[in-house]
């Protein structure tokens, strides 16, 4: 989710597609743009560009890599000056994940987040779908996993274990 | 920034930046991968926070590996050592149940100097205290063996929690509130864990308010040695 729509320039615009396009370091499939944690790009002055991130966790390492893939990425395009500067407010939310970026975290082994509406651990009980057999009767193995942003589960249908982006 | 808010967010930076290193201890000796995975992953969250909270301050570096340990302005339950893993739990129980609670009214005030964090971390904090609680349930409604020591290691820790409710300055907290709430939620999990809620002190004169004021427990310089040997070896080292 890009805000601050409303004021962007063509500039601004073209810039922020070509931030939003930069692939997840952890999840390559999912895109900035896909996984909402790119809060907005203003142009400052001539070839002065300040892109504003939102961390998914607050102590999530991979900030570091998108921040320098996007000031990779504006500079290749000629912007000659790049600051990334992260954002806690308002919190990122797995709701902030568009459909494509769902479809796209399901496609590659991971169930995606169930929707939302308020703060704190989803009760277990809700279905998660196996994202290899599509089974919903599966089973929570641990709240945490391979990175702070999911929780691992096993499918009692297929027996396979397999990574949930966990709601927050 | 006044320093009042300096001194809020080096007491709030400093609980999770000591209980986030006391957890990534754990790290080769936890009981399944899976615990190992979880309390790594609790860890990184807290050090998260740190990062923000001690930025506030100054240079997280500095402030992490070059004061001395009467600088550190944490309550002394985070630093307790890890003991056995039901000792972690109960650490874990207390710590989240209050951040948890705490968090969540610094990010009511919506336009505080700390409700940005706040609304971000209690989100996973909510995480963090679901985790305690069901391990607290198992372990304390499970074997003789297990329910023993985790009612052993909620009585040892009991008091280091009155110091939790000790005002700081800088946070527009109802610290009694946050107390009241507090001790609710963390007697309805022990309850149901059928662990009888200790009856001691919750604090000793020694301790109240010690680690707000920078006096702390025997194991705290031996963690902190730990913590900052590399750095102070290798000044301005980098990978």
């Amino acid at each position: 989710m890009v805000t601050g729509a409303t004021a962007m320039t063509p500039l601004e615009e073209e810039l922020s597609r070509l931030a939003g396009s930069v692939p997840d370091p952890e999840l390559p499939v999912l895109t900035l743009e896909e996984l909402g944690v790119l809060r907005g790009v203003h142009v400052l002055s001539s070839g002065r560009v300040e892109v504003e991130l939102t961390p998914t966790y607050t102590g999530c390492p991979a900030i570091e890599a998108m921040s320098s893939d996007i000031e990779r990425v504006l500079r290749e395009h000629g912007v000659a000056e790049v600051s990334v500067v992260t954002v806690l407010s308002p919190a990122w939310s797995t709701d902030d994940i568009s459909a494509e970026g769902r479809r796209k975290l399901a496609e590659f082994g991971i169930a995606p987040p169930r929707p939302q509406g308020g703060t704190g651990p989803v009760p277990v009980t809700l279905a998660i779908r196996c994202p290899r057999c599509g089974s919903t009767d599966t089973e929570l193995l641990s709240r945490f996993s391979s990175t702070a942003c999911k929780a691992l589960r096993r499918c009692t249908s297929c027996r396979e274990p397999f990574d949930h982006f966990k709601e927050l | 920034m006044t320093s009042t808010v300096n001194a809020a967010a080096l007491a709030l930076g400093d609980d999770a930046l000591v209980l986030s290193h006391r957890l990534g201890e754990w790290a080769g000796h936890a009981p399944v991968l899976e615990e190992e995975v979880a309390l790594a992953n609790i860890a990184l969250d807290l050090l998260g926070q740190a990062r923000v909270l001690l930025s506030m301050v100054g240079d997280e570096d500095e402030l992490a590996y070059l004061r001395e340990e009467r600088a550190f302005r944490n309550v002394q339950l985070v630093e307790q050592p890890n003991g056995d893993f039901a000792h972690t739990i109960a650490r874990q129980l207390y710590f989240s149940t209050y951040q948890r609670l705490l968090y969540g009214r610094l990010a009511a005030t919506g336009d505080g100097d700390f409700a940005g964090l706040a609304a971000k971390a209690v989100k996973e904090v909510a995480y963090h205290q679901d985790h305690a609680e069901q391990w607290t349930l198992r372990l304390g409604d499970g074997t003789a063996e297990s329910h023993e020591r985790m009612r052993r290691a909620c009585a040892a820790l009991w008091r280091f929690t009155g110091e939790l409710f000790q005002p700081v300055e800088g946070l527009d907290v109802d610290w009694r509130e946050l107390e009241a709430d507090w001790l609710a939620s963390v007697t309805a999990v022990l309850e149901r864990a059928t662990i009888t809620v200790p009856d001691g002190p919750r604090t000793g004169a020694w301790s109240a308010g010690a680690g707000r004021q920078g006096l702390h427990t025997e194991s705290f310089g031996r963690m902190l040695a730990e913590m900052q040997h590399l750095h102070r070896s290798h000044p301005g080292a980098t990978w």
